[in-house]
């Protein structure tokens, strides 16, 4: 008796403590073979030696974009709403904020609950605008793979649960928000071996190109 | 409150026979009094006041039904909760609607005669009578680890279960297992709706009350609703009567509205505890936990536990021992997070020192291999 309450222990207990073990698993073994990989030793001279710009460009590829055309603008302003967005929803919701402490050992202050709300509506509107553009673009849907589309949908899955939680809809509350932290841990689970490994990839892949750009003169 | 025999609670007959309004009117209770009694009981059971005409004459021509109060792994909290409240009473007035033929603390009976009762009921009133029960059913080994009168909780249950009308789990210990049934649960404690579903006892119509207490107008509500309407009233699939248990504390909470706002007690002596702040960081589980606190109060209406400063610890739900910290945000996973991480990182180094090992031999075999093209051969090209 009391299916629900299970579900939801099981989901906050051992199936979160499984999620955090797979994601943390995939995360590390990637980036041993990233980094196992190596490069060949570079033997010209470095043309300037610019210090630093490995991690300014960790931050100026965020802000220097250049909205060459009205693709690449809604593409950016699409992208960067959507992960403003996640961030908000992720990092300031105070329910969320109580898992981070749980698990970081420290918090921080959050938002009121309306506005939260309202960013994950805009969120998931932006999303599904990011789906229809790479379903009807020609080009960005010849270059997307099974991959792509999966990394949405379990980006899309948790904020659709949470606002749906959050407003007591569909399921009974203690369902969905089982269901919901579930969507979480699919998420967590998938992100290291799909495209969503950017999360932390990205910062390597940005320093080490402005670092070798530098080396070559051409700076950010 | 409760007038018990010196034989169990073997009524006379003429009393059992006589009818809830006439055994008042007999107290002193006015016409006016059992009226704003079932005005009163309609307002427990959600009903309209419309609704009060029809439960005065079915209560005032109802006679007393038999109940048998069984009570096995528990700690008399439920009893408690319902005999300690103040006269007069809802509470009263109902146990006056009912012939408790059994109950180990309140009848006077004792050793031989209190089972004789038991199985005087159960023979009278075959297939009519009221089987209540107060803690879980230890079944492990053999379910040696509770008995009474030499006989095991499961024996009793079965018994006295076997030609009841209805069966009604007062306290989250009967309803859901409660604390015996906390991890690791040594005595293999269960509830009686798993009991049933186990097929270990019969099948009845099975009312759940949970709690740790339950609410003394809750129990007495359902009780009045089978003697007006002789039906269990709508339950949600818990077996729990919708009109207590259809809203979450937190839906009816006062302190809801600085959940929307974001304002928290961040402890229990902070500004914001001060200012009745929510207690959602300080681990209420009133979004998840289905019960009338906020609405019905307790203590004759004074206040729940919110209100005086707690967090609700969810004690109508299911597992609730188990389900986390009560000081802990309900959001906050309840694993070993620490280990999970660490174990994830060692079997993450190693498997990846393997990937490595394996990427590297295949370049530096394919780098071996690899057969170089002199001048002479592009030249014959």
């Amino acid at each position: 008796m009391g299916e629900a309450n299970e579900l939801l222990l099981w989901a906050k207990g051992p199936a979160f403590e499984w999620a955090l073990g797979i994601m943390i698993f995939g995360i590390v073994i990637r980036l041993i073979e990233i980094f196992s990989l190596g490069r060949r030793v570079d033997y010209s001279v470095a043309r300037e030696n610019s210090p630093g710009s490995g991690l300014k460009t960790i931050f100026s590829r965020s802000y220097k974009v250049e909205l060459s055309t009205p693709q690449v603008t809604r593409t950016v302003i699409t992208g960067y709403i959507f992960h403003i967005g996640l961030l908000i929803t992720v990092a300031l919701f105070i329910p969320h904020i109580e898992i981070w402490r749980s698990i970081i050992g420290f918090g921080w202050p959050g938002l009121p609950t309306s506005i939260v709300d309202f960013v994950a509506v805009i969120t998931m509107l932006t999303l599904l605008v990011v789906l229809v553009d790479r379903l009807t673009n020609p080009v960005k849907k010849q270059l997307s793979t099974i991959g792509d589309y999966l990394a949405w949908l379990v980006t899309f899955l948790p904020l659709l649960t949470g606002y749906l939680t959050y407003h007591h809809l569909g399921l009974p509350y203690t369902e969905m928000l089982a269901i919901h932290i579930i969507s979480v841990e699919l998420l967590m689970i998938i992100l290291p071996f799909t495209k969503l490994i950017h999360s932390v990839t990205i910062f390597i892949a940005r320093w080490y190109n402005g670092d070798q750009f530098a080396r070559k003169g051409v700076a950010s | 409150m409760m007038v018990m025999g010196i034989k169990g609670n073997q009524l006379p007959e003429q009393d059992r026979e006589e009818t809830l309004e006439q055994r008042l009117k007999r107290q002193g209770v006015s016409r006016r009094g059992f009226l704003k009694f079932c005005a009163a009981a309609a307002s427990a059971m959600a009903l309209p006041p419309s609704m009060v005409p029809a439960i005065a004459a079915a209560l005032g021509s109802v006679t007393r039904p038999s109940v048998i109060w069984l009570s096995f792994q528990e700690c008399t909290g439920c009893t408690e909760s319902l005999t300690r409240s103040h006269l007069p009473t809802i509470e009263s007035l109902i146990f006056d609607a009912i012939s408790l033929d059994y109950h180990h603390t309140l009848q006077a009976a004792a050793g031989q005669a209190a089972e004789e009762a038991r199985e005087m009921a159960m023979e009278k009133f075959k297939g009519e009578y009221l089987v209540l029960v107060d803690g879980s059913v230890p079944m492990a080994d053999g379910g040696i680890y509770s008995t009474i009168a030499g006989i095991s909780n499961i024996d009793m249950l079965r018994d006295t279960v076997e030609n009841a009308a209805a069966v009604i789990s007062v306290g989250s210990c009967a309803a859901f297992g409660g604390l015996p049934n906390a991890e690791p649960n040594p005595t293999g404690a269960v509830g009686i709706g798993d009991l049933m579903e186990m097929g270990e006892i019969a099948s009845k119509p099975l009312i759940n009350v949970p709690g740790c207490p339950p609410i003394p107008v809750v129990i007495t509500g359902v009780i009045a609703h089978y003697l007006t309407f002789g039906t269990i009233p709508e339950l949600d699939h818990l077996h729990r009567p919708k009109s207590f248990y259809g809203d979450t504390i937190h839906d009816r909470c006062y302190r809801r509205t600085f959940y929307d706002q974001g304002k928290f007690a961040e402890s229990f002596d902070d500004e914001g505890a001060r200012l009745g702040w929510c207690l959602y960081k300080l681990g209420c589980k009133g979004p998840t936990t289905h019960n009338v606190c906020a609405t019905t109060k307790w203590n004759e209406g004074t206040s729940f536990p919110i209100e005086s400063g707690h967090g609700c610890i969810g004690c109508s739900e299911p597992k609730f021992w188990d389900a986390g910290g009560f000081y802990e945000a309900l959001s906050e996973p309840t694993g070993a997070l620490g280990t999970a991480a660490k174990t994830a990182v060692g079997v993450g180094v190693a498997a990846g020192a393997l990937s490595a090992w394996q990427n590297l031999s295949k370049r530096s075999g394919a780098a071996a291999e690899r057969e170089k093209v002199t001048i002479d051969d592009l030249e014959q090209k």
